[in-house]
Order: structure tokens, then C-alpha cells, then sequence
């Protein structure tokens, strides 16, 4: 239960290997120790996760997670939840994918789709289905700016935040009043290990600030957070440029 | 018969108006509406709730039912010359006292409330003014019947099943539905309590004057100004009394000795703003608090009402703390811990976080009961207000009590971590074995309990 003073007991990460998932879970554990499932793909990564976890604190279980495998969201929440509720859950997998491939190869571009929109929507619907039930928890939904205004640059992989956004957005309007709410998180350009050796950005920002504003929001009931916050204003104004300047933007 | 059809779920909060949660609210009568509802619970489970005075999510079930008790309020039986009624669990101590004041009988224990149910004073076995001479509301329980997971109506005591008992003894509804219990009234002659107040400058003198004097007296509380600091820290207000003899009434009182009134008035509105009561706001409260107490008086005659209950007098103040409510923390630590009493209290007059009530009560004896809060010692119990960096001074808090030996109140406490409450309690493996005897699939359950692994 997320207490009277919002602490959290249980905290679920979707793609618990990703930078975000990881820094999510690391800064929970600076307030309180607390109960951590990480569900991801059997990787020598997880296993150095999980560790980490540990030693920071962390009550850690592991559980399988494949964005692949249709069946996989259903029996990674069943496993998840085994052991008690779960107060807060962060969907955190997705790929970047490769902007020039993805415009040619329709199996690549599927594969995109498959893993970020709609795995996406499949762990999304099963973690309403389980909370609704608990009567209680927090949805947080790893969205991108990349799905405000799809660029050029980017539509396949901007095009499956799109939905994504739309889905979780959709998702917790649905679920007012059944103590369950979702929060969906724009980072900027994040420089992680999805984003490893492209070039930074302006308002880029890093896991550790996407983790602070992810607890803030949760803490404060929010519905949507922008990280940085200014990205809000910066994509109000490119969400009503008109498409003919929008399509000669340098990116 | 509760009414059938669906039902929605609804949002409940505790006292303290934090962390709320739905649940499927089923009103039940008896112990026949008691035992369907319990065949329709979902694997949520279910919990009993009576009048919601617990501050945190003791009463609360998310995604579960939750039985609405105080439908169930009949008075099953009275033995006026033994001093013993028996009575429906949901009936509250203010229609006890509405009933047997009158007849010069009252209740063992009250809380600074009397709007609880005799079955949610069972469950949090609560405590009161007289600790230190007479112990807990279930030290004065006869018997009671726990409908239990399996359908039986079990008749327990400290005689009978008395494992069943003291784990339902501060069990927090966990063991069961509490149905019916008899409860031994105390003896009084009037409705008037003779009161002394004396007013200590800090806490070495407060500590001092109730070790001399306390046994003397049956009823006992001291209010301590939290936000005073340095020399005057722990300055506070000490209120003790007894009920009066009949012949130290004033003649015109002496014709209608048990004469007894005490509904409530007035409402506080729902509109208070967040932040109303701040650091400045209490510390004046305070300074006018103790500068209007006598600094010693002696022998004044006081209502039941004023003595026992002065915050009933205004429904629902909790609401004066905003919409973003408030927490009550309260703890014991053992005789001897002094000095840790001290440094906590110092702590939160340093933290700036202002509490509006802070109590201090001499605690005696404690009970068999297995997660009964009450220990021979000193407990403190103040209001917060829920703002930022309070989970983490809880926290510290924590640490300094149950290094101590001490422990926090399960009908308060909305945040304590569960690997220190266990610490706290080393009689919580014992209560989860008769938990797993009488209710092996978990039917009864509460957020409290998710939330502490009870």
C-alpha cells in the first residue's frame, strides 16, 4: 500500500533492466527499503540488476518478461503479484530501434510496433485488470515527447509512443474513481543505454532526473509529467506548428 | 436482513483522512447478516468497521468489503447489580453512557472520544485516562463472540480460548467478526469527576510530579506543548481526577447526582484550507492554551464531557487539518527510557512540524494481548499534519523508540515501516499463528494488514 504519507511498499518494474526502471527503484530506495519486482528478459544484465538492488536495500524478486511473446504480460503479472499487491507500477521497456532501417524494413518496423505499442497495451491492460481488483496502485507509463508530435526523423519509433500515450492517457481517464490511477512520463531525450552514441540534444536529461519526476508525480497524483518540465511549453508550441514549417525542422 | 443487490465500492479513509481506498460496503444487523456477507466475500477478503475513530487504514479494505457495524447496536442484556451488560459489538460507548450513567454505571475505558464501537474498543484494545490503574477496555470483557473464517460463533475470554482471545484483544478485526460481548461497567456515584490541574514547567518536572503522585488518582493525562523549546520545552497542562462521591456534590447537584447530557453541537464545515494550522497558528494556540490553565487547582468539579471527551464537543474536527489530513503519532517507551522521551520530543519541537495536541500519560501494567499497544512506561501522542519530510522525522522517530524497547499504536499509526514494527512487536509471530489457525485462506483482512504483513 502507498501509505498515508506516500511511501511505497512494492514497486513493479516492466522492462526492469532499462536506465529508468533501474534509477525509478534506486531513488524509492534512498527513502525507504522496499519490495522490488524485476521483471525483464534472463540476462547477465538482470542478474547484475537485481544485485544491485540488493545491496542498495532492496527486498528484489525477478520474474520473466519477453515484450515479444504474446502470452508473456499475463504470466509475468501473475508472477509478479504472487507475493502481495503492488503499489507502483512502472512500464519501462521499449526500444529506440534504427530510423534508417526501420524505413524500409516492414518486418523491423513491425517488431517496433510489437514491442513498444503493443506489449505495451497488453501489460497495461493486465496491470488495470489486477489493480482494479487490488482497489488500489499507480500506473506509471514511460512515454516519450518523440509521441506528441510525430518528427520525420523518427515516425516509426515516434508513431508507437503515439499510441502508447494514447493508450495509458485513455487507460487512466477509465480508471477515475477505482482508487487506480496512471501516470504517463515525457522524458526529452534521455541519455541512456537506449540512446548510447547519439548525439546529445538540447533539454536532453538523464534516468536519474526522469526517477525524481516519476516519484514526485506519483507522490503528488498526477496524470502526466514532462521531464524537463520546460518540454511541456516546447511541444505545445511544436504541437501547433503548421506541418508545412513542422516537416523543414532540422530533426 | 442486509439489503441484497450489487453494490459499489466506495472510498474510506480513517479518522486521520489519508490514503483512501474503495471498498464494497455491505451494513449488516446481526450475526445472520454477519455470516452471508462472509459467504460472498471475494478473495479480497473482508474486515469489520465500526465508527471509523482508528486514525489510519485499520478499517479501510481496498478492492474488498467491509462490514458496516453499527447497525448492530442492541443491548442484549443487563446486570445492573453485578455491574455487567452485554451488548451488540457495533453500539458505541456514547449510547453506553447515554444508557448507564444514569444508573451510576460507566464505561471500564474510554478514549478521548466516546464515539467508538464496544467492538472496534476491543480490536485496537484501547486505552484511557485510567490505564495506569484499571489497564485496557479488554481487561474488562467477560467474554465475546468471534464469528470466525470457518462460520462458527466462538465464545472467548480470558478464560475461555485464551490464545482466541488476546490475539482478537488488539487484534485489529483481524481473527474475526466481533458479534456480541459483556463488558464489566465501572461504579460510579455521580456524573461528576473531581479534577486537580497543576501546571509544570517542563518535562523533568512533569515526569517527576506523576511518578509521586499518580497512583493516587484514577483518571490521568497531561497536555505537553510540543513547539516550546529550550527551558520551557515540555511545559504542559496535567489533569487528573476521580469521580466525585454523591456528598461532594453542591446540594442543588446532589438532587440529580447522575445527571448526564452530552450530545454534540456543532460541526466543524468541510473547508478548512491546507496549512491552516502551521508552526505560527499552533504556537499561539499553545502560549493561550497554557497561560489560561491555573498553575494549580485543586478539587474542581468537572462534566463528563469536558473531562473525558472536550474534542467531542466540536464533529468532526479532524477536518481542521485540511483535505490533506493528518497523522497521529503515538508511542510508548519503557520506565527508565526517560531520556528517550526527551530526545524524541526534542526532535519534533526542532522538526518545526507543528503538532496541535500532544499528550503524555503514565501507562501501567500491560495485557496478555498479542499486539495490545499499551506497556508499563510513558506514552506521547501528537497530531501532525501530513507535509513534506514527515515520513522521513516518522522514520528517525521510529528508530529512537524501538531502540528503546518501545513501540507505535496500530489503531494510529498510517506509515511505520514493517520490518521495524516488527521489531516492535515480538509477539507478532505468535499472533500470525492463530491467525493461520482460525482464518488459513486470510478472509479477514485490512489495507493495515497488507501494508504491516500482520
Amino acid at each position: 500500500m502507498i501509505d498515508a504519507l506516500g511511501s511505497v511498499g512494492s514497486l513493479l518494474l516492466v522492462g526492469g533492466t532499462s536506465d529508468i526502471a533501474v534509477a525509478t527503484a534506486r531513488r524509492y530506495l534512498v527513502d525507504r527499503p522496499l519490495r522490488i519486482v524485476v521483471a525483464a528478459r534472463e540476462t547477465p544484465r538482470r542478474v547484475t540488476v537485481a544485485e544491485e538492488l540488493r545491496a542498495a536495500g532492496g527486498q528484489v524478486e525477478v520474474v520473466d518478461f519477453d515484450a515479444d511473446d504474446p502470452a508473456s504480460p499475463a504470466r509475468m503479472l501473475t508472477a509478479a503479484t504472487a507475493g502481495g499487491d503492488i503499489d507502483v507500477a512502472v512500464v519501462a521497456f521499449g526500444q529506440l530501434g534504427e530510423a534508417d532501417r526501420l524505413r524500409t524494413d516492414s518486418a523491423a518496423a513491425a517488431h517496433l510496433a510489437q514491442v513498444n505499442y503493443v506489449a505495451a497495451v497488453a501489460v497495461g491492460t493486465e496491470l488495470a485488470v489486477r489493480m482494479r481488483t487490488q482497489g488500489h496502485g499507480v500506473i506509471v507509463a514511460l512515454s516519450s515527447v518523440a509521441g506528441e508530435r510525430v518528427r520525420r526523423s523518427n515516425y516509426v519509433y515516434g508513431s508507437t509512443k503515439a499510441g502508447m500515450d494514447g493508450f495509458f492517457s485513455g487507460l487512466g481517464d477509465s480508471l477515475a474513481g477505482t482508487g487506480v490511477s496512471v501516470l504517463v512520463v515525457r522524458p526529452g531525450f534521455v541519455r541512456s543505454k537506449m540512446t548510447e552514441g547519439l548525439p546529445d540534444v538540447p533539454l536532453s536529461t538523464t534516468p536519474e532526473a526522469v526517477a525524481e519526476a516519476i516519484v514526485a508525480g506519483v507522490r503528488g497524483g498526477r496524470h502526466t509529467v514532462w521531464v524537463p518540465g520546460a518540454m511541456r511549453w516546447v511541444m505545445s508550441g511544436l504541437r501547433h506548428t503548421p506541418r508545412a514549417v513542422f516537416r523543414r525542422l532540422p530533426f | 436482513m442486509a439489503d441484497a443487490g450489487p453494490r459499489t465500492a466506495v472510498p474510506l479513509t480513517g479518522w486521520g483522512r489519508t490514503a483512501p481506498t474503495p471498498a464494497t460496503v455491505v451494513p449488516v444487523r446481526g450475526a445472520d447478516d454477519v455470516a452471508a456477507a462472509l459467504r460472498a466475500v471475494s478473495p479480497r477478503g473482508v474486515l469489520a468497521r465500526g465508527l471509523a475513530r482508528s486514525y489510519n487504514d485499520a478499517a479501510q479494505n481496498a478492492g474488498g468489503h467491509v462490514l458496516d457495524m453499527t447497525g448492530a447496536d442492541r443491548l442484549l442484556d443487563v446486570d445492573l447489580a453485578g455491574g455487567e451488560v452485554e451488548v451488540e459489538a457495533g453500539i458505541s460507548l456514547d449510547r453506553l453512557m447515554d444508557l448507564f450513567v444514569p444508573m451510576g454505571l460507566f464505561v471500564p475505558v474510554t478514549p478521548g472520544t466516546r464515539y467508538v464501537t464496544v467492538g472496534g474498543a476491543i480490536a485496537a484494545d484501547i486505552h484511557g485516562k485510567n490505564h495506569h490503574v484499571a489497564g485496557t477496555f479488554c481487561e474488562h470483557v467477560a467474554h465475546l463472540d468471534l464469528l470466525t473464517a470457518d462460520g462458527e460463533v466462538r465464545r472467548i475470554g480470558p478464560g475461555a480460548d485464551p490464545e482466541l482471545f488476546w490475539a482478537t484483544a488488539g487484534g485489529m478485526g483481524l481473527t474475526g467478526v466481533i458479534l456480541r460481548a459483556r463488558v464489566r461497567m465501572t461504579r460510579i456515584e455521580s456524573s461528576r469527576l473531581v479534577v486537580d490541574t497543576d501546571r509544570t514547567p517542563d518535562l523533568d518536572s512533569l515526569m517527576a510530579l506523576l511518578e509521586s503522585t499518580d497512583h493516587r488518582y484514577d483518571y490521568s493525562v497531561a497536555w505537553i506543548d510540543c513547539v516550546a523549546r529550550g527551558a520551557r520545552m515540555g511545559r504542559s497542562v496535567l489533569t487528573r481526577g476521580r469521580f466525585a462521591r454523591r456528598d461532594e456534590l453542591s446540594a442543588r447537584q446532589q438532587a440529580d447526582p447522575l445527571r448526564y447530557a452530552g450530545s454534540i453541537t456543532l460541526s466543524a464545515p468541510d473547508l478548512f484550507p491546507p496549512g491552516l494550522l502551521n508552526p505560527a497558528t499552533v504556537a499561539a494556540f499553545n502560549e493561550l492554551w497554557y497561560r489560561r490553565s491555573p498553575r494549580r487547582r485543586r478539587d474542581q468539579l468537572q462534566g463528563i464531557g469536558a473531562f473525558f471527551h472536550p474534542l467531542d464537543g466540536v464533529g468532526n474536527w479532524n477536518r481542521v487539518y485540511g483535505p490533506r489530513g493528518f497523522v497521529q503519532y503515538q508511542f510508548v517507551v519503557p520506565f527508565g527510557a526517560e531520556e528517550t522521551m526527551r530526545r524524541a520530543l526534542e526532535r519534533i519541537s526542532r522538526s518545526g512540524h507543528a503538532s496541535f495536541l500532544a499528550v503524555l500519560k503514565r501507562f501501567g501494567a500491560a495485557n496478555p494481548g498479542l499486539l495490545s499497544f499499551p506497556a508499563p512506561g510513558w506514552t506521547l501522542a501528537l497530531d501532525i499534519p501530513v507535509v513534506r519530510g514527515l515520513a522521513a522525522l516518522l522514520d528517525e522517530l521510529d528508530e529512537l523508540v524501538v531502540g528503546a524497547g518501545g513501540r507505535v499504536y496500530l489503531a494510529k499509526d498510517p506509515r511505520v515501516r514493517p520490518e521495524v514494527f516488527e521489531r516492535m512487536y515480538p509477539r507478532l509471530e505468535s499472533f500470525r499463528d492463530v491467525r493461520r489457525r482460525v482464518d488459513p485462506t486470510g478472509m479477514f483482512t485490512s489495507d493495515l494488514a497488507r501494508r504491516l504483513a500482520l
